[in-house]
């Protein structure tokens, strides 16, 4: 018997580039470069956000640096504009990142609006957007849960639409699960459920809800075993994604025997 | 190889691995150093220990490509940034 459980030209698609995960993973508060390699591996995640910061003069400038740990020949790097609190930051962030990168043009766009709860400035975002995608760049932009700002984001040619479920770091699970419903029926680019993530089953409702993928970091790295709740996410989000594609059944007020009720005896 | 760095940097970089006498000002990743006029960017990266490393260079805002930087001399009340890849979410 055949059981096709896995369709395998079921990839995830961001600005015409295919790839098999649908988990992608933050590279930050690891404990070291080891675990965050084991992490990333566990987690299956092919492609893996990065921050632009600058150099610790008077450090070893030969010390294993992240790019060791994660080459660019083996992960999709997608440097962010994470610390960034207005569009002229951001664009100057990214201009780096594809210098630093040779060229590279994918980008995760992140305008944060204050410290407290680190919400996106959207008024920024946009601005940032706009001229991103004008300068060349594949902008992944992280957003709030606005259908109509996720949209406006598609429309100014963003190849990925990445709404916050909770905010950054807060382990809160998917908060506005008919927001992000609302926004994955019209969008016709990928929308990746970027933050608020706290557990497996936190990824696998994001995934139900038809989202193209998950964005995650803590989640990941502040977990007691980061390695394994790296494995759980990638379950998750597979069991996710698959239960998505099955079509669950509708909820219904009133039980539904299983079982047959002709030849019951008596 | 020739070091202009005159200043200590908070970070760690000593004013006694200096031969040249500083006679240009520039900021560096937002400190003021002191370095010897038409420093190029290579000269400066060799200095800092990151030639041949992963990074990227800006001056005054605009990039300086890896192509431009053994031609790209600095000028005095340049503003530099060197910057790397490091974790992140």
């Amino acid at each position: 018997m055949n059981i096709k459980t896995h369709d395998t030209t079921d990839t995830l698609v961001i600005a015409g580039k295919s790839y098999r995960s649908r988990l992608l993973t933050g590279t930050g508060k690891y404990k070291d470069l080891d675990e965050t390699r084991r992490a990333t591996l566990a987690a299956g995640a092919e492609i893996v956000t990065a921050a632009i910061r600058r150099v610790n003069l008077g450090q070893d400038p030969n010390a294993p640096n992240l790019l060791d740990a994660l080459p660019p020949g083996e992960f999709t790097l997608l440097p962010n504009t994470a610390g960034c609190y207005n569009a002229v930051d951001a664009v100057r962030t990214c201009r780096l990142a594809r210098e630093l990168l040779d060229g590279h043009t994918l980008i995760k766009l992140e305008v944060l609006g204050d410290e407290r709860t680190l919400f996106p400035d959207v008024v920024e975002t946009l601005k940032a957007a706009e001229q991103l995608v004008a300068d060349g760049f594949d902008v992944m932009v992280y957003t709030s849960d606005d259908p109509i700002l996720a949209k406006k984001l598609e429309h100014i040619g963003c190849v990925a639409i990445m709404p916050l479920a909770a905010p950054i770091g807060s382990g809160l699970g998917i908060q506005n699960k008919y927001n992000l419903l609302e926004i994955v029926e019209n969008a016709k680019v990928p929308v990746i459920v970027d933050a608020g993530v706290g557990t497996a089953s936190d990824a696998a409702i994001a995934m139900e809800l038809g989202c193209d993928g998950v964005l995650m970091n803590t989640a990941i790295a502040g977990a007691k075993d980061p390695v394994l709740m790296a494995h759980a996410m990638k379950l998750a989000v597979e069991a996710g994604h698959a239960a998505f594609r099955a079509g669950r059944i509708p909820r219904k007020r009133f039980a539904s025997a299983s079982s047959p009720i002709d030849g019951t005896i008596g | 190889m020739p070091c202009s760095l005159g200043e200590t940097h908070e970070n760690g970089l000593k004013p006694d691995t200096c031969r040249y006498n500083g006679r240009m000002h520039i900021t560096l990743n937002g400190h003021p150093q002191d370095c010897a006029d038409d420093l190029t960017v290579t000269q400066l990266l060799n200095e800092a220990g990151y030639a041949g490393r992963r990074v990227a260079v800006e001056v005054n805002h605009e990039i300086v490509p890896r192509s431009q930087h053994s031609a790209y001399a600095l000028r005095n009340g340049d503003k530099v940034e060197i910057v790397h890849a490091i974790g992140g979410g």
